[in-house]
C-alpha cells in the first residue's frame, strides 16, 4: 500500500508559486527525506500534506484516501514541528494524552499508549513537568511522543533536530532512525541539512525552487545525480566545479568532481596552488587554486602534512567524475 | 543586579530619583487624602497640614455616605469598568486573533478600518450615539455605558494584542490543529495566555479612563439609580457653594476600587511592558 500519493500538487499565494506540479509517493514503512535550500518549498509542501495550508492544485491521497478536504486532525498523521511547540500549559503527560482526548477514546486505551511512548523515549522520569522545566533534547522527545501516541499513518517531521546542538542533534538522529526501524512506520522528514538527509532516508527527494529535481536512495543520488544542483547538493565538502577541465567537454560545459575522489600525483591533469589546509584528525581538506584559476577542494583521508603555499598536482579518475552542459543536466563523456 | 556590576552611588541615585518621582506624583493624592479627614476651616487656613485632634473631622465621610446612593453608585462604576473591560478584551482579542491568523481577503483593510478608532475620537459622535440609545431604548442604563465604552476601547485593543499574537508561535497552534482542537479552543487554551501580559496592559489603559469619565455618564445615563462615582461626586459641587469635605471624600474612596483592579493587573503588567525586553 502507498502511504501517500501525491499528484499535480501546486500552490501559490498571491502570485508567487511556491510549488511546482509535484508528483510523489512515499511506499508504507518508508523513510522519505525532502531537503533542499531554504525556501525551497520544502516546507509548505510538507504543511500542505499536513492539510495545513489547501493545495491551490492537485490531489493529496493518504493511505489511499483523497485527503484535499480532510482537516488535519482527521488525516491520520502526526507531525514534529521544529520550535517543538509543546502545550506550555500541560504537562509532558497532557502533552501527549491531548490528541487521544480529542478523539475521544478510552481512559484505558490513552494510558496504554501513553505510557508505551514514555518508555520508548526514556521520559519516565518527566511525565509531571512542564514543557518549561526541561532541555531542549528533552522537549522534542516529547514532541516525538506526542506524534508517536497517536499511531498515525504518516510521521512528519519538519526540521526536528534544528534547534538542537550539533552533540544532541547526532544522538537524536540515531534515535529517530531507531524509531523508524521500531514502528516501521511510513515518516517524511523536511531538512536543509545534506547529512540528515543521507543518514537517515530510504528515499531522498530533492527540492528547488518549488520543483522536484532528483528522487532516489541517498547513494542513488551521490553517485548518479541527474543534474549539477544535485550534486553539488549533496555530499560534503560539495562537489568541485571546474569550467576549464583538463579533459572534452560539449561546449560551455562543467566537469564535476568530488573532493574525495580527486588524489595528489605527480604529473596530474590539475595543477595547482594550496591556498588554505583544514585538518580534522581523520581527514584532510585542502583548498586549491588552479592554475586556471579556478577553486578546489581535496579531501584527503588521514592526516596530510601538505604547507599552505605548496604547489601541487591533481589527478582523478573519469569514471568517478561527471559532465553537466549549459542547462546543467548530467551528459555523458 | 550582578554585584560586579554594582555601584553604591549609582544604586543610591538611582533610588534617589526614583523616590523622588514617586513623592512629587502621590503627593496630590496626599493632599486629596490628608484634607478629607479635616474640617472645612483647616482645609482652607492649613492645606498641607495633616489632621490633628482639633482639625480632625470625618464630616467629608458622613456626607458622602449620607447624601445619595453612593454604595450604588460604586457599585455601578464597578459594573461599567469590569464589564467595559471584559468586552473589550474579548472582542479586541477575538478581532485581533482573527487579523492575526487568518489570511482572507480584506484582512489589511479590515485591520485599517479597526486603527480608525484610534484616531477618531469617539465623542465626535455623541449626537449620533445619544439618539441610537434613545431609539433602542437603552437610556439610562448602564448597558449603554457598557456598549460606548467597549467601542472605545476595542481599537486599540485590536492594535496591540494583534500585534502580541502574531509573535505567538505559529507551529504551537498547528500542532494544536493536528491534535484536533477546534479554533476556539487554540484561540481560549493557547493562544490567551500566551498573551495575557498584552491584555493586562490593554486593560489597565482602558480601566482608568472609563472610571474617570464623566462625559457619557452625564449624557447616557444621568438617572439617579444607574449614576457612576463621578456623576455621583458632582452633587456636592455646586455653582456658587462646593461642599469640599464631601468632594475631597469622595473622591478619596473613588480611588480605593481603581486600586483594588491596578494591583490585581499590575503584576501581569510589569510582565508585559518588559516582555519584549527580555526574554
Amino acid at each position: 500500500m502507498t502511504a501517500l500519493t501525491l499528484t499535480d500538487v501546486c500552490k501559490s499565494f498571491g502570485a508567487v508559486d511556491v510549488l511546482k506540479e509535484i508528483n510523489l509517493t512515499v511506499e508504507d514503512g518508508e523513510f522519505v527525506v525532502f531537503v533542499g535550500p531554504s525556501g525551497c518549498g520544502k516546507s509548505t509542501l510538507l504543511r500542505v500534506i499536513a492539510g495545513l495550508e489547501d493545495a491551490t492544485r492537485g490531489t493529496v491521497e493518504i493511505g489511499g484516501d483523497v485527503v484535499n478536504n480532510t482537516p488535519p486532525a482527521k488525516r491520520g498523521i502526526a507531525m514534529v514541528f521544529q520550535s517543538y511547540a509543546l502545550y506550555p500549559h500541560l504537562s509532558v503527560r497532557d502533552n501527549m494524552a491531548l490528541s487521544l482526548k480529542q478523539e475521544k477514546q478510552p481512559k484505558s486505551v490513552i494510558e496504554e499508549r501513553v505510557s508505551k511512548a514514555v518508555q520508548m523515549l526514556d521520559l519516565g522520569a518527566y511525565v509531571d513537568r512542564r514543557p518549561s522545566d526541561l532541555s531542549g533534547g528533552q522537549r522534542q522527545r516529547v514532541a516525538i511522543g506526542r506524534a508517536i501516541v497517536r499511531d498515525p499513518k504518516l510521521f512528519l517531521f519538519d526540521e526536528p533536530l534544528s534547534n538542537l546542538d550539533a552533540a544532541l542533534r547526532m544522538n537524536t538522529r540515531i534515535e529517530i532512525a531507531e524509531l523508524h526501524r521500531t514502528l516501521s512506520a511510513s515518516m517524511i522528514y523536511v531538512t536543509h541539512d545534506q547529512t540528515e538527509a543521507m543518514t537517515l532516508a530510504d528515499k531522498i527527494v530533492v527540492l528547488r525552487d518549488g520543483r522536484v529535481e532528483q528522487v532516489g536512495s541517498p547513494m542513488e543520488l551521490y553517485n548518479n545525480p541527474a543534474n549539477k544542483f544535485v550534486a553539488g547538493f549533496l555530499g560534503s565538502p560539495a562537489m568541485n566545479f571546474l569550467q576549464k577541465a583538463p579533459i572534452d567537454l560539449p561546449q560551455g560545459g562543467t566537469l564535476g568532481v568530488r573532493p574525495e575522489h580527486l588524489r595528489l600525483e605527480k604529473g596530474g591533469r590539475i595543477k595547482g596552488t594550496v591556498t588554505h589546509v583544514e585538518r580534522l584528525g581523520g581527514d584532510t581538506n585542502l583548498l586549491i587554486a588552479t592554475s586556471q584559476k579556478e577553486e578546489m577542494t581535496v579531501r584527503l583521508f588521514g592526516q596530510d602534512s601538505t604547507a599552505v603555499g605548496a604547489s601541487v598536482e591533481l589527478e582523478f579518475d573519469n569514471s568517478s567524475a561527471f559532465a553537466f552542459d549549459t542547462n546543467e543536466q548530467r551528459v555523458a563523456f | 543586579m550582578n554585584a560586579a556590576r554594582q555601584n553604591r552611588f549609582n544604586t543610591f541615585a538611582a533610588h534617589g530619583a526614583l523616590i523622588l518621582y514617586t513623592l512629587i506624583a502621590l503627593f496630590p493624592v496626599f493632599i486629596i487624602v490628608i484634607n478629607s479627614f479635616k474640617d472645612r476651616r483647616s482645609i482652607f487656613r492649613e492645606p498641607l497640614a495633616l489632621p490633628n485632634a482639633e482639625s480632625f473631622s470625618m464630616i467629608g465621610y458622613e456626607t458622602v455616605l449620607k447624601q445619595g446612593d453612593f454604595f450604588l453608585y460604586f457599585q455601578n462604576s464597578m459594573i461599567v469598568t469590569v464589564g467595559s473591560l471584559f468586552f473589550i478584551l474579548l472582542f479586541g482579542a477575538m478581532a485581533a486573533f482573527a487579523l492575526a491568523e487568518y489570511r482572507f481577503k480584506g484582512n489589511t483593510l479590515m485591520g485599517l478600518y479597526l486603527a480608525l478608532g484610534i484616531m477618531i475620537p469617539i465623542r465626535i459622535g455623541t449626537v449620533a450615539i445619544l439618539e441610537m440609545m434613545v431609539q433602542t431604548g437603552l437610556v439610562n442604563t448602564l448597558w449603554a455605558l457598557i456598549l460606548v465604552y467597549t467601542a472605545q476601547g476595542s481599537p486599540l485593543a485590536v492594535f496591540i494584542l494583534s500585534e502580541f499574537m502574531r509573535q505567538v508561535s505559529d507551529d504551537l497552534k498547528n500542532a494544536g490543529r493536528i491534535d484536533g482542537l477546534s479554533e476556539y479552543r487554540i484561540f481560549f487554551r493557547l493562544v490567551l495566555p500566551l498573551v495575557r501580559p498584552a491584555m493586562a496592559t490593554v486593560a489597565v489603559f482602558n480601566m482608568i479612563p472609563i472610571w474617570n469619565d464623566l462625559w457619557f455618564p452625564l449624557i447616557l445615563a444621568p438617572a439617579e439609580e444607574v449614576k457612576t462615582l463621578t456623576l455621583g461626586s458632582q452633587v456636592f459641587i455646586g455653582q456658587f457653594v462646593t461642599d469640599w469635605n464631601a468632594v475631597l471624600s469622595a473622591l478619596s474612596l473613588a480611588i480605593l476600587p481603581v486600586l483594588a483592579l491596578y494591583v490585581i493587573f499590575s503584576r501581569q503588567l510589569i510582565r508585559g511592558i518588559t516582555s519584549g525586553a527580555v526574554k
